[in-house]
Protein backbone atom coordinates (compact mmCIF):
# COMPACT_ATOMS: atom_id res chain seq x y z
CA UNK A 1 0.00 0.00 0.00
CA UNK A 2 1.39 3.21 -1.20
CA UNK A 3 0.12 6.85 -1.24
CA UNK A 4 0.67 9.02 -4.43
CA UNK A 5 0.43 12.40 -5.35
CA UNK A 6 -2.08 12.12 -8.55
CA UNK A 7 -3.51 14.65 -10.33
CA UNK A 8 -2.52 17.00 -7.41
CA UNK A 9 -4.67 15.21 -4.50
CA UNK A 10 -3.05 12.47 -2.15
CA UNK A 11 -4.04 8.89 -2.84
CA UNK A 12 -3.98 5.65 -1.36
CA UNK A 13 -3.36 2.92 -3.96
CA UNK A 14 -2.94 -1.23 -3.36
CA UNK A 15 -0.06 -2.69 -4.41
CA UNK A 16 -1.38 -2.31 -8.08
CA UNK A 17 -1.99 1.30 -8.62
CA UNK A 18 -6.03 0.21 -7.09
CA UNK A 19 -7.70 3.11 -4.91
CA UNK A 20 -8.13 1.51 -1.73
CA UNK A 21 -10.40 4.29 -0.96
CA UNK A 22 -13.15 5.25 -4.17
CA UNK A 23 -14.19 7.54 -2.19
CA UNK A 24 -10.77 9.47 -2.84
CA UNK A 25 -11.59 9.73 -6.53
CA UNK A 26 -12.33 12.37 -9.29
CA UNK A 27 -12.87 12.53 -12.69
CA UNK A 28 -9.68 14.51 -13.09
CA UNK A 29 -7.78 11.17 -11.10
CA UNK A 30 -9.59 8.96 -12.97
CA UNK A 31 -7.85 10.50 -16.69
CA UNK A 32 -4.33 10.84 -14.87
CA UNK A 33 -4.49 7.01 -14.16
CA UNK A 34 -5.47 6.63 -17.66
CA UNK A 35 -2.53 8.66 -19.18
CA UNK A 36 -0.45 6.44 -16.94
CA UNK A 37 -1.88 3.51 -18.88
CA UNK A 38 -1.02 4.51 -22.30
CA UNK A 39 -4.81 5.30 -22.61
CA UNK A 40 -6.29 8.55 -24.02
CA UNK A 41 -9.61 9.19 -22.65
CA UNK A 42 -12.20 9.72 -24.86
CA UNK A 43 -16.64 9.59 -24.16
CA UNK A 44 -16.81 5.65 -25.48
CA UNK A 45 -14.38 4.91 -22.72
CA UNK A 46 -16.28 7.06 -20.03
CA UNK A 47 -18.89 5.19 -20.68
CA UNK A 48 -17.53 2.34 -19.63
CA UNK A 49 -15.40 3.15 -16.78
CA UNK A 50 -18.71 5.14 -15.59
CA UNK A 51 -21.32 2.41 -15.84
CA UNK A 52 -18.55 0.11 -13.94
CA UNK A 53 -18.23 2.70 -11.15
CA UNK A 54 -22.48 3.33 -10.74
CA UNK A 55 -22.73 0.02 -10.69
CA UNK A 56 -19.96 -0.92 -8.38
CA UNK A 57 -21.10 2.12 -5.58
CA UNK A 58 -24.94 0.91 -6.11
CA UNK A 59 -24.43 -3.17 -5.94
CA UNK A 60 -20.83 -2.95 -3.61
CA UNK A 61 -19.41 -4.87 -6.89
CA UNK A 62 -18.17 -4.67 -10.65
CA UNK A 63 -19.26 -5.72 -12.77
CA UNK A 64 -18.51 -8.86 -14.72
CA UNK A 65 -17.28 -8.77 -18.34
CA UNK A 66 -20.25 -10.35 -19.70
CA UNK A 67 -22.89 -7.78 -17.73
CA UNK A 68 -20.47 -4.75 -18.86
CA UNK A 69 -20.95 -5.85 -22.93
CA UNK A 70 -24.58 -6.87 -21.98
CA UNK A 71 -25.75 -3.83 -20.16
CA UNK A 72 -23.11 -0.73 -20.96
CA UNK A 73 -24.24 -0.56 -24.50
CA UNK A 74 -20.41 -1.11 -25.31
CA UNK A 75 -19.92 -4.55 -26.29
CA UNK A 76 -17.12 -6.71 -25.37
CA UNK A 77 -15.19 -6.22 -28.83
CA UNK A 78 -15.23 -2.60 -28.36
CA UNK A 79 -14.46 -2.89 -24.86
CA UNK A 80 -11.24 -4.58 -26.08
CA UNK A 81 -10.02 -2.36 -28.49
CA UNK A 82 -10.76 0.69 -25.88
CA UNK A 83 -8.82 -0.84 -23.14
CA UNK A 84 -6.44 -3.49 -24.90
CA UNK A 85 -6.10 -6.86 -22.82
CA UNK A 86 -7.94 -6.50 -19.79
CA UNK A 87 -11.30 -3.89 -20.00
CA UNK A 88 -12.56 -4.84 -16.63
CA UNK A 89 -9.41 -4.51 -15.15
CA UNK A 90 -7.88 -1.08 -16.73
CA UNK A 91 -11.98 0.13 -16.84
CA UNK A 92 -11.72 -0.51 -12.80
CA UNK A 93 -8.60 0.78 -12.44
CA UNK A 94 -9.64 4.49 -13.50
CA UNK A 95 -12.87 4.48 -12.41
CA UNK A 96 -11.12 4.66 -9.22
CA UNK A 97 -13.08 1.09 -7.75
CA UNK A 98 -11.10 -2.08 -6.64
CA UNK A 99 -9.83 -4.67 -9.06
CA UNK A 100 -12.84 -7.27 -10.02
CA UNK A 101 -11.93 -10.55 -8.33
CA UNK A 102 -9.47 -13.03 -9.32
CA UNK A 103 -9.12 -15.99 -7.47
CA UNK A 104 -5.57 -18.26 -7.28
CA UNK B 1 -41.02 -25.88 14.90
CA UNK B 2 -37.63 -24.69 13.20
CA UNK B 3 -38.11 -25.65 9.71
CA UNK B 4 -34.43 -25.63 7.71
CA UNK B 5 -33.75 -26.60 3.92
CA UNK B 6 -31.14 -26.76 2.40
CA UNK B 7 -30.93 -26.45 -1.53
CA UNK B 8 -28.26 -28.81 -2.81
CA UNK B 9 -26.72 -31.92 -1.66
CA UNK B 10 -23.32 -32.01 -2.89
CA UNK B 11 -20.28 -31.17 -0.77
CA UNK B 12 -21.04 -28.33 1.14
CA UNK B 13 -25.36 -29.34 1.30
CA UNK B 14 -24.58 -32.79 2.29
CA UNK B 15 -21.36 -31.65 5.43
CA UNK B 16 -23.95 -29.01 6.79
CA UNK B 17 -27.16 -30.96 6.52
CA UNK B 18 -24.85 -34.02 8.48
CA UNK B 19 -24.11 -31.31 11.15
CA UNK B 20 -27.14 -29.86 11.47
CA UNK B 21 -28.51 -33.39 12.42
CA UNK B 22 -26.17 -33.63 14.78
CA UNK B 23 -26.74 -30.68 16.42
CA UNK B 24 -30.75 -30.81 16.67
CA UNK B 25 -31.10 -34.53 16.79
CA UNK B 26 -32.94 -33.91 19.86
CA UNK B 27 -35.21 -31.59 18.72
CA UNK B 28 -35.75 -33.79 15.19
CA UNK B 29 -36.66 -36.63 17.94
CA UNK B 30 -39.34 -34.81 19.38
CA UNK B 31 -40.85 -33.21 16.30
CA UNK B 32 -39.50 -29.99 16.56
CA UNK B 33 -36.91 -29.45 13.93
CA UNK B 34 -36.75 -30.73 10.64
CA UNK B 35 -33.96 -30.47 7.64
CA UNK B 36 -35.05 -30.93 4.18
CA UNK B 37 -32.76 -31.10 1.61
CA UNK B 38 -33.44 -31.02 -1.95
CA UNK B 39 -31.67 -32.17 -5.16
CA UNK B 40 -32.49 -33.22 -8.65
CA UNK B 41 -29.60 -35.95 -9.15
CA UNK B 42 -29.03 -39.18 -7.67
CA UNK B 43 -25.42 -39.46 -7.85
CA UNK B 44 -22.93 -37.57 -5.54
CA UNK B 45 -20.15 -37.32 -7.55
CA UNK B 46 -16.71 -37.05 -5.60
CA UNK B 47 -15.38 -33.90 -7.86
CA UNK B 48 -11.65 -34.07 -6.67
CA UNK B 49 -11.50 -37.30 -8.54
CA UNK B 50 -12.69 -35.93 -11.76
CA UNK B 51 -9.03 -34.60 -12.63
CA UNK B 52 -7.90 -38.51 -12.54
CA UNK B 53 -10.74 -40.20 -14.77
CA UNK B 54 -9.13 -38.94 -18.27
CA UNK B 55 -5.71 -40.19 -17.61
CA UNK B 56 -6.98 -43.67 -16.59
CA UNK B 57 -5.98 -43.33 -12.68
CA UNK B 58 -9.85 -43.32 -11.32
CA UNK B 59 -12.47 -45.39 -12.93
CA UNK B 60 -15.23 -42.97 -13.57
CA UNK B 61 -17.93 -45.33 -11.48
CA UNK B 62 -15.59 -45.63 -8.26
CA UNK B 63 -16.30 -41.69 -7.89
CA UNK B 64 -19.78 -42.17 -7.37
CA UNK B 65 -22.39 -42.94 -4.39
CA UNK B 66 -25.46 -42.88 -4.18
CA UNK B 67 -26.58 -38.95 -2.83
CA UNK B 68 -29.18 -40.52 0.31
CA UNK B 69 -27.06 -42.12 1.43
CA UNK B 70 -24.54 -39.90 2.13
CA UNK B 71 -27.03 -38.03 4.63
CA UNK B 72 -28.28 -38.75 7.74
CA UNK B 73 -31.55 -41.14 8.02
CA UNK B 74 -33.01 -38.41 9.90
CA UNK B 75 -32.37 -35.51 7.58
CA UNK B 76 -35.34 -35.71 4.73
CA UNK B 77 -33.95 -35.86 1.11
CA UNK B 78 -36.31 -34.55 -1.49
CA UNK B 79 -34.92 -35.62 -4.98
CA UNK B 80 -36.46 -32.42 -7.42
CA UNK B 81 -35.68 -29.90 -8.82
CA UNK B 82 -36.39 -26.50 -7.64
CA UNK B 83 -38.16 -24.00 -9.21
CA UNK B 84 -37.46 -20.89 -7.65
CA UNK B 85 -37.39 -19.29 -4.50
CA UNK B 86 -39.75 -16.87 -2.88
CA UNK B 87 -37.92 -15.22 -0.61
CA UNK B 88 -40.52 -12.63 1.35
CA UNK B 89 -42.73 -15.57 1.87
CA UNK B 90 -40.25 -17.67 3.30
CA UNK B 91 -40.98 -20.69 0.51
CA UNK B 92 -39.30 -22.49 -2.14
CA UNK B 93 -41.04 -24.10 -5.13
CA UNK B 94 -40.09 -27.26 -6.36
CA UNK B 95 -40.19 -28.28 -10.28
CA UNK B 96 -43.32 -29.80 -9.59
CA UNK B 97 -45.10 -26.83 -8.18
CA UNK B 98 -45.00 -28.00 -4.78
CA UNK B 99 -44.03 -25.63 -2.00
CA UNK B 100 -41.39 -25.81 1.02
CA UNK B 101 -41.50 -23.56 3.41
CA UNK B 102 -38.59 -22.80 5.84
CA UNK B 103 -37.49 -20.64 8.64
CA UNK B 104 -33.85 -20.58 7.33
CA UNK B 105 -32.71 -21.44 3.74
CA UNK B 106 -29.07 -22.50 3.03
CA UNK B 107 -28.54 -22.59 -0.37
CA UNK B 108 -25.74 -25.13 -1.54
CA UNK B 109 -26.44 -25.47 -5.21
CA UNK B 110 -23.02 -25.42 -6.23
CA UNK B 111 -21.76 -23.98 -9.75
CA UNK B 112 -22.33 -25.03 -12.92
CA UNK B 113 -20.41 -25.05 -16.27
CA UNK B 114 -22.06 -23.10 -18.52
CA UNK B 115 -20.12 -23.80 -21.99
CA UNK B 116 -22.72 -22.38 -23.99
CA UNK B 117 -22.30 -18.98 -23.20
CA UNK B 118 -18.58 -18.96 -25.16
CA UNK B 119 -19.18 -19.08 -29.00
CA UNK B 120 -18.42 -22.06 -31.31
CA UNK B 121 -17.78 -23.86 -27.49
CA UNK B 122 -20.66 -26.32 -28.12
CA UNK B 123 -20.05 -26.67 -32.22
CA UNK B 124 -19.29 -29.47 -34.21
CA UNK B 125 -15.91 -30.06 -32.00
CA UNK B 126 -17.68 -30.51 -28.72
CA UNK B 127 -17.39 -34.26 -27.73
CA UNK B 128 -14.73 -34.71 -30.44
CA UNK B 129 -11.85 -32.78 -29.54
CA UNK B 130 -13.18 -30.04 -27.48
CA UNK B 131 -13.86 -31.64 -23.88
CA UNK B 132 -14.42 -30.76 -20.31
CA UNK B 133 -13.17 -32.35 -17.30
CA UNK B 134 -15.58 -30.83 -14.98
CA UNK B 135 -18.66 -33.12 -15.47
CA UNK B 136 -18.57 -37.30 -14.84
CA UNK B 137 -19.81 -37.27 -19.06
CA UNK B 138 -16.89 -34.93 -19.96
CA UNK B 139 -14.02 -36.87 -17.92
CA UNK B 140 -14.95 -39.77 -19.58
CA UNK B 141 -15.10 -39.10 -22.54
CA UNK B 142 -11.94 -37.21 -22.36
CA UNK B 143 -10.75 -40.62 -21.47
CA UNK B 144 -11.45 -42.36 -24.47
CA UNK B 145 -10.22 -39.71 -26.72
CA UNK B 146 -6.70 -39.51 -24.61
CA UNK B 147 -6.29 -43.41 -24.45
CA UNK B 148 -6.20 -43.86 -28.18
CA UNK B 149 -4.63 -40.01 -29.39
CA UNK B 150 -1.58 -40.47 -31.05
CA UNK B 151 -0.69 -36.93 -30.48
CA UNK B 152 -0.49 -33.10 -31.05
CA UNK B 153 -1.44 -29.85 -30.01
CA UNK B 154 -3.47 -30.11 -26.34
CA UNK B 155 -4.56 -26.82 -25.18
CA UNK B 156 -5.97 -26.28 -21.73
CA UNK B 157 -7.99 -23.27 -21.45
CA UNK B 158 -10.02 -20.98 -18.80
CA UNK B 159 -12.91 -18.92 -20.17
CA UNK B 160 -13.08 -17.05 -16.97
CA UNK B 161 -12.66 -16.69 -13.38
CA UNK B 162 -13.95 -17.96 -10.81
CA UNK B 163 -13.71 -21.58 -11.58
CA UNK B 164 -14.18 -24.40 -8.90
CA UNK B 165 -10.97 -25.91 -7.96
CA UNK B 166 -8.43 -23.07 -9.43
CA UNK B 167 -5.76 -25.15 -9.55
CA UNK B 168 -7.64 -28.53 -11.36
CA UNK B 169 -6.53 -27.08 -14.99
CA UNK B 170 -2.88 -26.87 -13.72
CA UNK B 171 -3.07 -30.38 -12.11
CA UNK B 172 -3.99 -30.81 -15.86
CA UNK B 173 -2.04 -29.63 -17.57
CA UNK B 174 0.77 -31.03 -15.04
CA UNK B 175 -1.02 -35.11 -15.47
CA UNK B 176 -1.03 -34.81 -18.80
CA UNK B 177 2.85 -34.21 -18.91
CA UNK B 178 3.40 -37.73 -17.00
CA UNK B 179 0.88 -39.31 -19.07
CA UNK B 180 2.17 -39.10 -22.32
CA UNK B 181 5.78 -39.25 -20.71
CA UNK B 182 4.55 -42.47 -19.07
CA UNK B 183 3.03 -43.39 -22.99
CA UNK B 184 6.18 -42.91 -24.58
CA UNK B 185 4.22 -40.46 -26.91
CA UNK B 186 5.60 -36.72 -24.82
CA UNK B 187 7.77 -35.89 -27.62
CA UNK B 188 4.28 -36.00 -29.99
CA UNK B 189 2.79 -33.56 -27.86
CA UNK B 190 2.22 -29.98 -27.17
CA UNK B 191 0.89 -29.01 -23.93
CA UNK B 192 -0.57 -25.02 -23.90
CA UNK B 193 -2.34 -23.32 -21.23
CA UNK B 194 -4.10 -20.41 -21.78
CA UNK B 195 -5.71 -18.56 -19.57
CA UNK B 196 -7.18 -15.16 -18.12
CA UNK B 197 -5.35 -14.38 -15.41
CA UNK B 198 -1.58 -12.66 -16.16
CA UNK B 199 0.06 -15.32 -14.23
CA UNK B 200 0.01 -18.99 -13.62
CA UNK B 201 -0.01 -18.52 -10.42
CA UNK B 202 -1.25 -14.93 -9.23
CA UNK B 203 -0.08 -14.52 -5.52
CA UNK B 204 3.66 -13.47 -5.84
CA UNK B 205 5.10 -16.02 -3.66
CA UNK B 206 3.85 -18.83 -4.83
CA UNK B 207 4.30 -17.57 -8.10
CA UNK B 208 8.03 -17.29 -7.82
CA UNK B 209 8.19 -20.72 -5.76
CA UNK B 210 6.57 -22.75 -8.78
CA UNK B 211 6.97 -20.57 -11.81
CA UNK B 212 9.45 -23.08 -12.98
CA UNK B 213 7.34 -26.22 -12.77
CA UNK B 214 5.52 -24.91 -15.86
CA UNK B 215 9.28 -24.30 -17.63
CA UNK B 216 10.52 -28.35 -16.15
CA UNK B 217 7.15 -30.13 -17.45
CA UNK B 218 7.61 -28.02 -20.72
CA UNK B 219 3.72 -26.64 -20.60
CA UNK B 220 3.53 -23.36 -22.32
CA UNK B 221 1.73 -20.44 -21.46
CA UNK B 222 -0.55 -18.04 -22.27
CA UNK B 223 -1.54 -15.27 -20.47
CA UNK B 224 -4.15 -12.55 -20.07
CA UNK B 225 -6.37 -14.97 -22.99
CA UNK B 226 -9.82 -14.03 -22.57
CA UNK B 227 -11.34 -16.51 -25.09
CA UNK B 228 -14.05 -14.62 -27.41
CA UNK B 229 -14.97 -17.81 -29.56
CA UNK B 230 -13.86 -20.93 -30.75
CA UNK B 231 -13.31 -21.47 -34.58
CA UNK B 232 -15.15 -25.49 -35.23
CA UNK B 233 -13.63 -25.22 -38.74
CA UNK B 234 -9.72 -24.44 -38.25
CA UNK B 235 -10.06 -25.81 -34.67
CA UNK B 236 -8.49 -22.52 -33.54
CA UNK B 237 -9.45 -20.75 -30.07
CA UNK B 238 -9.80 -16.90 -30.61
CA UNK B 239 -9.49 -14.24 -28.34
CA UNK B 240 -11.61 -11.01 -27.99
CA UNK B 241 -8.54 -9.06 -29.15
CA UNK B 242 -8.11 -11.36 -32.07
CA UNK B 243 -4.93 -13.23 -30.87
CA UNK B 244 -5.17 -17.23 -32.06
CA UNK B 245 -4.64 -20.62 -30.24
CA UNK B 246 -4.47 -23.70 -32.54
CA UNK B 247 -5.74 -26.96 -30.81
CA UNK B 248 -5.92 -30.52 -31.84
CA UNK B 249 -7.12 -31.28 -28.49
CA UNK B 250 -9.19 -28.62 -26.48
CA UNK B 251 -9.68 -28.93 -22.68
CA UNK B 252 -12.01 -25.88 -21.69
CA UNK B 253 -13.10 -24.62 -18.57
CA UNK B 254 -15.59 -23.24 -19.36
CA UNK B 255 -17.72 -20.12 -17.72
CA UNK B 256 -18.46 -20.87 -14.36
CA UNK B 257 -22.29 -20.02 -13.29
CA UNK B 258 -24.47 -20.48 -10.07
CA UNK B 259 -28.10 -23.06 -10.41
CA UNK B 260 -30.38 -21.73 -12.82
CA UNK B 261 -33.04 -21.27 -11.23
CA UNK B 262 -31.01 -17.91 -8.62
CA UNK B 263 -31.66 -16.25 -12.03
CA UNK B 264 -35.16 -16.14 -11.06
CA UNK B 265 -34.34 -14.19 -7.60
CA UNK B 266 -32.19 -11.42 -9.35
CA UNK B 267 -31.97 -9.70 -6.15
CA UNK B 268 -30.56 -12.50 -3.99
CA UNK B 269 -28.03 -13.18 -6.59
CA UNK B 270 -24.78 -11.35 -9.02
CA UNK B 271 -24.18 -11.49 -12.58
CA UNK B 272 -23.61 -15.40 -12.69
CA UNK B 273 -25.95 -16.10 -10.16
CA UNK B 274 -23.53 -16.50 -7.12
CA UNK B 275 -25.50 -15.67 -3.92
CA UNK B 276 -24.74 -12.36 -2.66
CA UNK B 277 -23.04 -13.52 0.72
CA UNK B 278 -21.50 -12.09 3.95
CA UNK B 279 -17.79 -13.15 3.49
CA UNK B 280 -17.57 -13.75 7.64
CA UNK B 281 -20.88 -14.90 8.79
CA UNK B 282 -22.08 -16.18 5.35
CA UNK B 283 -25.59 -14.91 5.74
CA UNK B 284 -27.19 -13.59 2.74
CA UNK B 285 -26.93 -9.95 2.48
CA UNK B 286 -30.06 -9.46 1.40
CA UNK B 287 -32.49 -11.55 3.08
CA UNK B 288 -31.86 -12.54 6.88
CA UNK B 289 -33.30 -15.83 6.28
CA UNK B 290 -31.16 -16.96 3.56
CA UNK B 291 -27.58 -18.27 4.19
CA UNK B 292 -25.45 -19.91 1.49
CA UNK B 293 -22.44 -22.23 1.56
CA UNK B 294 -19.62 -23.61 -0.77
CA UNK B 295 -19.34 -22.77 -4.63
CA UNK B 296 -23.06 -20.84 -4.82
CA UNK B 297 -21.62 -18.47 -3.07
CA UNK B 298 -20.13 -14.69 -4.44
CA UNK B 299 -17.72 -14.52 -1.27
CA UNK B 300 -13.68 -14.20 -2.30
CA UNK B 301 -12.47 -17.30 -1.41
CA UNK B 302 -11.66 -20.11 -3.19
CA UNK B 303 -14.52 -22.30 -4.48
CA UNK B 304 -12.86 -25.34 -3.31
CA UNK B 305 -13.71 -28.46 -1.40
CA UNK B 306 -12.13 -27.50 1.54
CA UNK B 307 -13.34 -23.95 1.79
CA UNK B 308 -16.92 -25.70 2.19
CA UNK B 309 -16.17 -27.52 4.64
CA UNK B 310 -14.57 -24.53 6.89
CA UNK B 311 -17.68 -22.69 6.14
CA UNK B 312 -20.30 -25.01 7.57
CA UNK B 313 -18.33 -24.87 11.12
CA UNK B 314 -19.04 -21.04 10.95
CA UNK B 315 -22.84 -21.65 9.04
CA UNK B 316 -23.65 -24.51 11.60
CA UNK B 317 -22.65 -21.82 14.71
CA UNK B 318 -24.73 -19.15 12.73
CA UNK B 319 -27.84 -21.06 11.81
CA UNK B 320 -28.22 -21.81 15.59
CA UNK B 321 -27.74 -18.20 16.42
CA UNK B 322 -30.08 -17.07 13.50
CA UNK B 323 -32.81 -19.28 15.29
CA UNK B 324 -32.12 -18.39 18.44
CA UNK B 325 -31.99 -14.53 18.13
CA UNK B 326 -28.34 -14.06 18.80
CA UNK B 327 -25.70 -11.97 17.53
CA UNK B 328 -24.20 -13.88 14.47
CA UNK B 329 -20.43 -14.86 14.66
CA UNK B 330 -17.84 -12.93 11.96
CA UNK B 331 -15.99 -15.99 12.23
CA UNK B 332 -15.29 -17.15 8.85
CA UNK B 333 -11.76 -15.88 7.35
CA UNK B 334 -11.83 -17.62 3.65
CA UNK B 335 -9.69 -20.78 4.79
CA UNK B 336 -9.14 -22.85 1.89
CA UNK B 337 -6.18 -26.04 2.24
CA UNK B 338 -5.72 -27.52 -1.67
CA UNK B 339 -3.52 -30.24 -2.86
CA UNK B 340 -2.13 -29.58 -6.01
CA UNK B 341 -0.60 -32.73 -8.09
CA UNK B 342 2.78 -32.38 -10.02
CA UNK B 343 2.29 -35.80 -11.45
CA UNK B 344 5.07 -38.61 -10.97
CA UNK B 345 3.57 -39.67 -7.23
CA UNK B 346 4.33 -36.20 -6.11
CA UNK B 347 1.95 -32.93 -5.10
CA UNK B 348 2.28 -29.54 -3.28
CA UNK B 349 -0.17 -28.60 -0.35
CA UNK B 350 -1.30 -24.58 -0.46
CA UNK B 351 -3.51 -23.02 2.78
CA UNK B 352 -4.52 -19.65 2.61
CA UNK B 353 -7.14 -17.68 3.15
CA UNK B 354 -8.73 -14.08 2.76
CA UNK B 355 -6.00 -11.90 3.94
CA UNK B 356 -3.12 -14.32 3.68
CA UNK B 357 -1.30 -15.50 0.48
CA UNK B 358 0.45 -19.34 0.31
CA UNK B 359 3.26 -19.29 1.91
CA UNK B 360 5.76 -22.16 2.41
CA UNK B 361 6.59 -24.18 5.56
CA UNK B 362 4.97 -27.39 7.32
CA UNK B 363 1.57 -28.30 7.67
CA UNK B 364 -0.25 -28.46 9.95
CA UNK B 365 2.63 -28.91 12.41
CA UNK B 366 5.50 -27.06 12.46
CA UNK B 367 8.76 -28.78 11.58
CA UNK B 368 7.13 -31.67 11.85
CA UNK B 369 4.75 -31.36 8.89
CA UNK B 370 3.97 -33.95 7.62
CA UNK B 371 3.15 -31.94 4.55
CA UNK B 372 4.88 -29.47 2.97
CA UNK B 373 3.61 -26.30 2.01
CA UNK B 374 4.32 -24.80 -1.54
CA UNK B 375 7.04 -27.68 -2.17
CA UNK B 376 6.49 -31.07 -4.26
CA UNK B 377 6.63 -34.24 -1.79
CA UNK B 378 5.43 -37.55 -2.03
CA UNK B 379 3.63 -37.26 1.21
CA UNK B 380 1.98 -34.65 0.04
CA UNK B 381 0.73 -36.84 -2.74
CA UNK B 382 -0.40 -39.37 -0.56
CA UNK B 383 -1.94 -36.81 1.51
CA UNK B 384 -4.19 -36.23 -1.81
CA UNK B 385 -4.92 -39.76 -2.88
CA UNK B 386 -5.89 -40.52 0.93
CA UNK B 387 -8.35 -38.04 0.81
CA UNK B 388 -10.50 -39.36 -0.60
CA UNK B 389 -11.49 -41.71 1.73
CA UNK B 390 -11.32 -38.94 4.03
CA UNK B 391 -13.85 -37.06 2.20
CA UNK B 392 -16.66 -39.49 2.23
CA UNK B 393 -15.97 -41.33 5.89
CA UNK B 394 -14.91 -38.02 7.55
CA UNK B 395 -15.97 -34.55 6.13
CA UNK B 396 -19.45 -35.48 4.13
CA UNK B 397 -21.02 -36.90 7.90
CA UNK B 398 -19.93 -33.49 9.31
CA UNK B 399 -16.84 -34.64 11.53
CA UNK B 400 -13.33 -32.53 11.61
CA UNK B 401 -9.94 -33.63 10.46
CA UNK B 402 -8.16 -33.97 13.54
CA UNK B 403 -5.03 -31.13 13.64
CA UNK B 404 -6.90 -29.17 11.17
CA UNK B 405 -8.22 -25.81 12.40
CA UNK B 406 -11.36 -23.72 10.65
CA UNK B 407 -9.58 -20.61 10.48
CA UNK B 408 -5.79 -20.56 8.29
CA UNK B 409 -3.03 -21.53 11.20
CA UNK B 410 -0.07 -19.56 11.19
CA UNK B 411 1.90 -21.80 13.25
CA UNK B 412 4.17 -23.71 10.85
CA UNK B 413 4.10 -21.11 7.79
CA UNK B 414 7.39 -18.76 6.54
CA UNK B 415 6.36 -15.64 6.75
CA UNK B 416 8.60 -13.06 4.42
CA UNK B 417 9.77 -10.04 7.18
CA UNK B 418 11.68 -8.18 4.31
CA UNK B 419 13.50 -9.26 0.80
CA UNK B 420 15.38 -12.13 1.31
CA UNK B 421 14.69 -12.66 4.95
CA UNK B 422 11.87 -15.01 5.78
CA UNK B 423 11.48 -16.10 9.80
CA UNK B 424 9.67 -19.52 10.67
CA UNK B 425 6.80 -18.67 12.79
CA UNK B 426 5.85 -21.41 16.05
Amino acid sequence: MTTMMIAGAALDLDDEGYLTHPEQWTRGIGEEIARGLGITMTDRHWVVCDFMRERYLATGSAPSMRSLGKESGVAIKELYQLFPKGPAKLASKIAGIPKPHGCI
Amino acid sequence: MSQIVILGAGTAGTMIANRLRRRYDEAIQRGQTTITVVDQDPRHVYQPGLLFVPFGIYHPDSIVRPRAMQLHSKVCYRQSGIDHIESAARRVVLSDGQSLPYDVLVVATGTRIAPEETEGLQGREWQHSIFDFYTLEGATALRHKLATWRGGRLVVNVVEMPIKCPVAPLEFSFLADWFFTKRGIRDNVTITYATPLDAAFTKPIAAETLGHLLDDKKVELVTEFNVGRVDNERKVLVSWDDREVPFDILVTIPLHQGAEFLKRSPHLVDDNAFVLTNKQTLQSTVESSIFAIGDATNVPASKAGSVAHFEADVLEANIDRYLAGRELLQEFDGHANCFIETGFDKALLIDFNYDTEPLPGRFPLPKLGPMSLLRESRVNHLGKMAFRWMYWNLLLPGREIPGIPTRMPMAGKQRPLAAGLTKETL
